[in-house]
C-alpha cells in the first residue's frame, strides 16, 4: 500500500480546568491513505471531535496538545509533524483549508449568518489562491455546483439561514474544499439530519473523493454509516484509540470487547436476525474519573480481576493492519504496585 | 419592507401620542388649575395678575372644558409650535429652552461616541484574552468606574484642571461666546469645550458597556462558526473581527433610540456642576419650581426625540442584519 498522507501518533490532548485535567484524547494513533476513508467511531466524549481539532491545531482553550505526532506528507513528498509547528503560524494557517479540510457536526450554526455565502467561499479561495474578486466569485459558483446546490448563480448571494440543513451542510462541504485540501475531515457531518438528507451527503462525500482522490476522515458514533462508507476503522474509547482495522475486519473479527459491545448494540449490521439487542452495560465513566488500568475494565465482559484494573495495555498488532489494545493479547508489564 | 417601515412608523407615532397625554398629565399635576399657579406665581414675585388675563389664559386653554377639549386645545397649540408661557421665566417656554435641546444632543452624541469609542474595543479584548492580566485590571477599573459618582469625577477633574493648568472646565463655552449668536466662531470654541464634559458623561455608560460587549462576545466566541473559520485558515484578528465581533456589535444598533433619555437623566447632576448648557438641569428646576408648562415641553421633546431615535434605530438594525431583512422578504 502506498505511504500514510496523514500519520498520527500517541496523541494526546488534555483540557486543563480548575477542577483538574481532562485527558480528551490520550493516546490515538492511526494512518490515512489517499483516496480512502477512515472511520474514526466511538460514544459521544470520547475525543472525536479533539482529535479532529488537534490535527488541525485549533483546540480551543485551555485545551493543549501535549504529546504524540501527526504526520502529514504535503503533495511534494515532504513531511510535516503538525505538533511542531507553531499553532498561528502561517505554515500551520496553510495546512488549515490549503491540506485538510474541516466539515463540522453542526450545519446550522458553523456559517456565520452576517455574511452570505459567496462572501465566505470567496474568502476561503483568495486566502489560499491569489485571483482576483471575479474569478473566486465564479469559482465559489463552480463550487456550489460541484456539491449540488440548485441555481447556484443565485444561491451565492443568500445567506445560510436561507437554505435547508441539508443545503447548508453541502455549502459547508463546498467551503472546506474551496482551496482543493487534499484530506478532509468531516466531523458528524449527517449526524444533524434526516435520513434521506444523510445519504444524500454521504454519496456525495463519496462522489468527491472519487474525483478529487480526496483522504476522508469520517467521523461518526454510527456503525451503519461506517460499514456503508469506510476503508478502514479507529474505534475509540476515553481519548484512547482501542482497535484499528480494516472494515471488514473490524465488523466480521472485532478484536476488542469495546469493539465487540458497540458492533452488538446495533441490531442492523448483526448476522444473527433474532438475538436480542444488548447494550453496553454501565456508563462513561465522568472525564475527571478515569478508570485505573485498561479504561474500559468496569462495563468490560471479559475483565480480568488483577491484570486489566492494575495495568494499562498498550497496541497489540494481529495483523498487519490491524492492531488492539487489550490485555487479552498483550502480555501484562510488570506494574510497580 | 415598506410595510415593515410603515409598521414601525405606526408605532412610533402612537408612542408620541402616549408621551403628549403623558407630558399634559405633568401639566395637570399641581392643585388646582396652572392658571392659579400662574397667579401664585406672578404674585409671590410681586406683580399681580389682572383678573381680564386671567380669564383669558382660562379661556384660551379651555380650562372651564372638560378634559378632553383641553388636551385638544393645548396638543393644537403645541403642533404650531406654542408650547405655552414659563411660569418662572415669564417668557415662552421654546424661548427658555432655546439650544439647549440641541446642546444636549451634540453634547449625548459626544459622549456616546466616546463611550463606544473606548469600551468596544476595551470589551473585545477582555473577551479575547479572558481571564488575563489585563483583563482583570479593565474589570477592575470598570468595577471602581461604577462605584465612582461622576459628579464626583467631574469635580476632581475641575479641581484639577484649574489647580494644574488653570484651566476652567466648566461650561461650553468661552464668556465671549457664552451670549453671543451662533456663528462659525462660537461652533469652534463649543468644539473645544466639548471633549472634557463628553468625556467625563461618557465614563457614566463605559464600564457597563465594557461588561455587556465582554458578555455578547464571549457567548459567540463558543459558537461552531468560529471554529469553521479558523479552520479554513483564516489568521486569528481576522477571524475574530469579522465573525464574532460582527455577531456581538449587531445588539447595540437597537440600543441607540434609548441611549438620549438615559444619557439626560443620568447627567443632570454632571451637567450642574460642570453648568453645561443642557436641558437635564432645566428640567430639574422646573419640576421644582413647578413650572409645568416648561417641565411637560422638556419631557414632550425628550420623547419625541427618543421615539426617532428609536424609529432611526429600527431601519438601521434592519439594514445590518440579515436576518430581519431576509424576514421582510418572505
Ligand atoms: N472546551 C473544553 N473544555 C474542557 N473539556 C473539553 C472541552 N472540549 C471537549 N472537552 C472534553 O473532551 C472530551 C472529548 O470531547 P469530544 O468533543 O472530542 O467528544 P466527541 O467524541 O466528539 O463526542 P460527540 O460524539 O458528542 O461529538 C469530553 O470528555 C469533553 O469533556
Ligand atoms: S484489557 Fe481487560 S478490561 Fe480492557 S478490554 Fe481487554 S479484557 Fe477488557
Ligand atoms: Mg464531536
Amino acid at each position: 500500500m502506498a505511504d500514510p498522507i496523514l500519520s498520527v501518533r500517541g496523541l494526546e490532548t488534555f483540557f486543563h480546568g480548575d477542577e483538574g485535567i481532562v485527558r480528551a484524547v490520550d493516546g490515538a494513533s492511526f494512518d490515512l491513505f489517499p483516496g480512502r476513508t477512515l472511520g474514526i467511531v466511538g460514544e459521544s466524549g470520547c475525543g472525536k471531535s479533539v482529535t479532529a481539532r488537534s490535527i488541525l491545531r485549533i483546540v480551543e482553550r485551555p485545551g493543549r496538545v501535549e504529546n504524540g505526532s501527526v504526520l502529514l506528507r504535503r503533495a511534494d513528498g515532504s513531511t510535516v509533524d503538525l505538533v511542531k509547528l507553531d499553532a498561528s503560524s502561517r505554515e500551520m494557517r496553510e495546512v488549515r483549508g490549503g491540506e485538510i479540510g474541516y466539515v463540522f457536526q453542526e450545519p446550522m450554526s458553523s456559517l456565520s449568518a452576517y455574511h452570505t455565502i459567496g462572501n465566505q467561499l470567496m474568502e476561503a479561495i483568495r486566502l489560499h489562491r491569489t485571483v482576483t474578486k471575479a474569478e473566486a466569485r465564479d469559482r465559489a459558483i463552480e463550487l456550489l455546483r460541484m456539491v449540488g446546490i440548485p441555481r447556484p448563480e443565485q444561491r451565492v448571494d443568500s445567506y445560510s439561514f436561507e437554505l435547508s440543513g441539508g443545503l447548508r451542510q453541502r455549502v459547508m462541504i463546498a467551503l472546506s474544499l474551496a482551496a482543493e485540501p487534499r484530506i478532509l475531515i468531516a466531523d458528524e457531518p449527517t449526524t444533524a439530519l434526516d435520513v434521506t438528507t444523510q445519504a444524500q451527503i454521504l454519496e456525495l462525500i463519496r462522489r468527491i473523493q472519487e474525483e478529487r482522490n480526496l483522504a476522508v476522515v469520517l467521523i461518526t458514533h454510527d456503525m451503519g454509516v461506517i460499514a456503508e462508507m469506510a476503508d478502514a476503522v479507529a474505534v475509540m474509547y476515553l481519548g484512547k484509540v482501542v482497535e484499528t482495522g480494516p472494515v471488514d475486519a473490524i465488523f466480521h473479527a472485532p478484536k476488542h470487547p469495546y469493539t465487540q459491545s458497540l458492533l452488538r448494540s446495533i441490531p442492523s449490521v448483526l448476522a444473527q436476525p433474532l438475538s436480542r439487542l444488548a447494550t453496553i452495560t454501565g456508563s462513561i465513566p465522568h472525564p475527571f474519573a478515569r478508570p485505573a488500568g485498561c479504561p474500559f475494565h468496569p462495563r468490560c465482559p471479559s475483565f480480568m480481576p488483577g491484570t486489566c484494573d492494575t495495568g494499562a495495555p498498550g497496541l497489540t498488532r494481529l495483523a498487519p493492519d490491524h492492531e488492539a489494545r487489550c490485555f487479552l493479547y498483550d502480555q501484562p508489564r510488570e506494574t510497580s504496585a | 419592507m415598506v410595510t415593515y417601515i410603515l409598521q414601525r412608523l405606526g408605532l412610533a407615532l402612537v408612542t408620541i401620542w402616549a408621551i403628549s397625554v403623558v407630558s399634559f398629565v405633568i401639566i395637570q399635576l399641581p392643585p388646582g388649575d396652572f392658571v392659579d399657579t400662574y397667579i401664585t406665581n406672578l404674585a409671590a414675585s410681586g406683580s399681580a395678575v389682572r383678573a381680564e388675563e386671567a380669564q383669558a389664559l382660562r379661556e384660551q386653554y379651555g380650562l372651564d372644558k372638560p378634559i378632553w377639549v383641553q388636551y385638544w386645545k393645548w396638543i393644537s397649540r403645541v403642533a404650531t409650535g406654542d408650547f405655552g408661557m414659563s411660569m418662572e421665566w415669564g417668557r415662552p417656554v421654546i424661548e427658555v429652552i432655546g439650544d439647549r435641546l440641541w446642546l444636549t444632543i451634540v453634547i449625548s452624541f459626544a459622549a456616546i461616541l466616546i463611550t463606544w469609542g473606548i469600551a468596544l474595543p476595551i470589551g473585545i479584548y477582555s473577551a479575547v484574552r479572558q481571564y488575563s492580566v489585563a483583563d482583570y485590571i479593565f474589570t477592575f477599573v470598570g468595577f471602581v468606574g461604577l462605584a465612582v459618582p461622576n459628579f464626583l469625577l467631574a469635580l476632581i477633574i475641575m479641581y484639577f484642571g484649574f489647580k494644574l493648568f488653570d484651566l476652567n472646565i466648566g461650561g461650553l463655552f468661552s464668556a465671549e461666546y457664552q451670549i453671543a449668536p451662533w456663528s462659525a466662531g462660537k461652533v469652534w470654541d463649543m468644539m473645544k469645550h466639548l471633549p472634557l464634559p463628553a468625556m467625563i458623561l461618557a465614563l457614566a455608560g463605559t464600564a457597563q458597556l465594557i461588561r455587556i460587549m465582554r458578555a455578547n462576545l464571549l457567548d459567540e466566541l463558543r459558537r461552531p462558526y468560529v471554529t469553521t473559520a479558523r479552520a479554513r485558515g483564516l489568521p486569528e484578528w481576522r477571524v475574530i473581527l469579522k465573525y464574532p465581533v460582527r455577531a456581538a456589535l449587531n445588539p447595540f444598533a437597537s440600543t441607540i433610540g434609548y441611549l438620549l433619555p438615559f444619557v439626560v437623566s443620568g447627567s443632570i447632576v454632571v451637567s450642574l456642576v460642570l453648568s453645561l448648557p443642557t436641558v437635564g438641569p432645566l428640567l430639574l428646576r422646573s419640576l421644582v419650581a413647578q413650572d409645568m408648562f416648561l417641565a411637560g415641553t422638556i419631557v414632550l421633546l425628550l420623547g419625541i426625540l427618543t421615539v426617532i431615535g428609536t424609529f432611526l434605530s429600527d431601519l438601521i438594525l434592519m439594514w445590518i442584519d440579515p436576518r430581519i431583512r431576509s424576514g421582510m422578504h418572505g
